[in-house]
């Protein structure tokens, strides 16, 4: 008889030392989803164009971008996505300052042959302001969302004095781990891409955004410049991304009892 | 002889018993009694939260809520199911409350501070 009765004390005094200190918890899944900051509700379709793109000669901006965000927007966005050749923009650049100023030669800035430097790209900058050109590329493809804008993704060295976590035994071999401040020599990429979306039924832009990310190496270690262009787009698709569509922050909270 | 042959165990286990006894036929205050039955609408939340069910939750949370405003877990549970929704200022007041009743709980602090970055970033991106 004593058993049961000494089991229900236990168990008791158990649930008040559990409520003394806080009560049970259960850690919960919570998916926030992020709402998208451009209204696309009004397009069905939606056209990575193309990029003017410069910098590095080793990775094609253009063409590695309008591919990657296709790929992309097909499997995270509800527009269908328009496949077709990547429009050639300088081009199409180049034609649109001859014609909008034919007495314009020795004028202004001529367009570069080589786009190297972001000034070089912001003398193409007059292609996004043409509602014409884009208005009649909207009527081609059945008035879809216009995505294009420029890419310079380019070689950087940069060296100096950085920090690094070294690990140490003192004499007895127990480890420690100590910030030393070295002089490094290191080279990488940096990735400029500016995104233009176009209301593909007026050819008035509609949003547009820059992001800029690097990556830095070791002088010593060598990293082909495409795949340091995919981790840096890697790190940006999200944000671009967060633009068209709902995107989902995963994390966890703590229910409490 | 075991422990549990003790008489003075025996008086102890008694009079342990007795009072739980007393609590339950309602010599207690009766803010326990609304604390229990915020309770069980609190473990009712929670069971149906983890199902996904949300909605139940929040009905129950704000049951919850209502029979015993000083509950901070309540609050608490509620703030992340308006999160789970999207309705972020109820989740911002709800959080609030939980940690006015409740200044100290790590748990309510770490969640809410989770939303509260969560949020300012989504504002940032949407300005």
């Amino acid at each position: 008889m004593n058993v049961p009765i000494a089991r229900i004390v236990s168990t008791l005094a158990v649930a008040a030392m559990a409520t003394a200190c806080g009560g049970s918890y259960y850690e919960i899944p919570l998916d926030t989803p992020i709402r998208p900051k451009l209204d696309v509700s009004g397009f069905e379709r939606i056209l990575v164009a193309g990029f003017i793109s410069g910098g590095s000669e080793e990775v094609d901006g253009n063409v590695e971008t309008t591919r990657l965000l296709r790929s992309q927007l097909r499997s995270q966005s509800d527009m269908r996505v328009v496949d077709t050749d990547v429009l050639p923009l300088v081009e199409v650049a180049t034609e649109s300052r001859a014609t909008s100023d034919p007495t314009a030669d020795g004028e202004g800035p001529a367009l570069p042959e080589a786009i190297l430097e972001d000034a070089d790209l912001e003398l193409y900058e007059h292609l996004f302001a043409d509602v014409e050109y884009w208005q009649r590329i909207g009527e081609e493809y059945q008035q879809p969302l216009i995505v294009t804008g420029t890419v310079m993704f380019a070689p950087q060295e940069r060296s100096g004095i950085i920090q690094r976590d070294q690990e140490i035994y003192d004499s007895l071999g127990r480890r420690s781990v100590v910030p030393v401040r070295t002089y490094m020599e290191r080279k990488g990429f940096v990735l400029k891409p500016r995104f233009v979306f176009i209301d593909g039924r007026t050819g008035a832009v509609l949003y547009s955004e820059n992001f800029r990310e690097e990556v830095l190496y070791n002088a010593n270690q060598a990293s082909p410049a495409l795949s340091s262009y995919f981790e840096l787009m890697d790190r940006l698709l999200p944000s671009f991304l967060s633009t068209l569509s709902t995107q989902t922050i995963k994390g966890t909270r703590v229910l409490l009892q | 002889m075991t422990i549990l042959g003790c008489p003075m165990f025996n008086r102890t286990t008694r009079l342990l018993v007795l009072l739980c006894v007393l609590g339950t036929l309602g010599v207690a205050p009766v803010a326990a009694d609304a604390r229990d039955d915020a309770k069980q609408q609190v473990e009712f939340g929670i069971e149906v939260a983890q199902r996904g069910l949300w909605r139940e939750a929040i009905y129950r949370w704000e049951r919850a809520t209502q029979i015993d405003p000083t509950y901070a877990a309540a609050h608490n549970n509620l703030a992340i199911a308006y999160e789970q929704d999207r309705d972020l200022d109820k989740a911002r007041a709800a959080y609030e409350r939980a940690l006015e009743l409740e200044p100290g709980n790590v748990f309510i602090t770490q969640n809410f501070e989770l939303f509260r970055e969560i949020n300012e970033r989504t504002n940032r991106e949407n300005s």
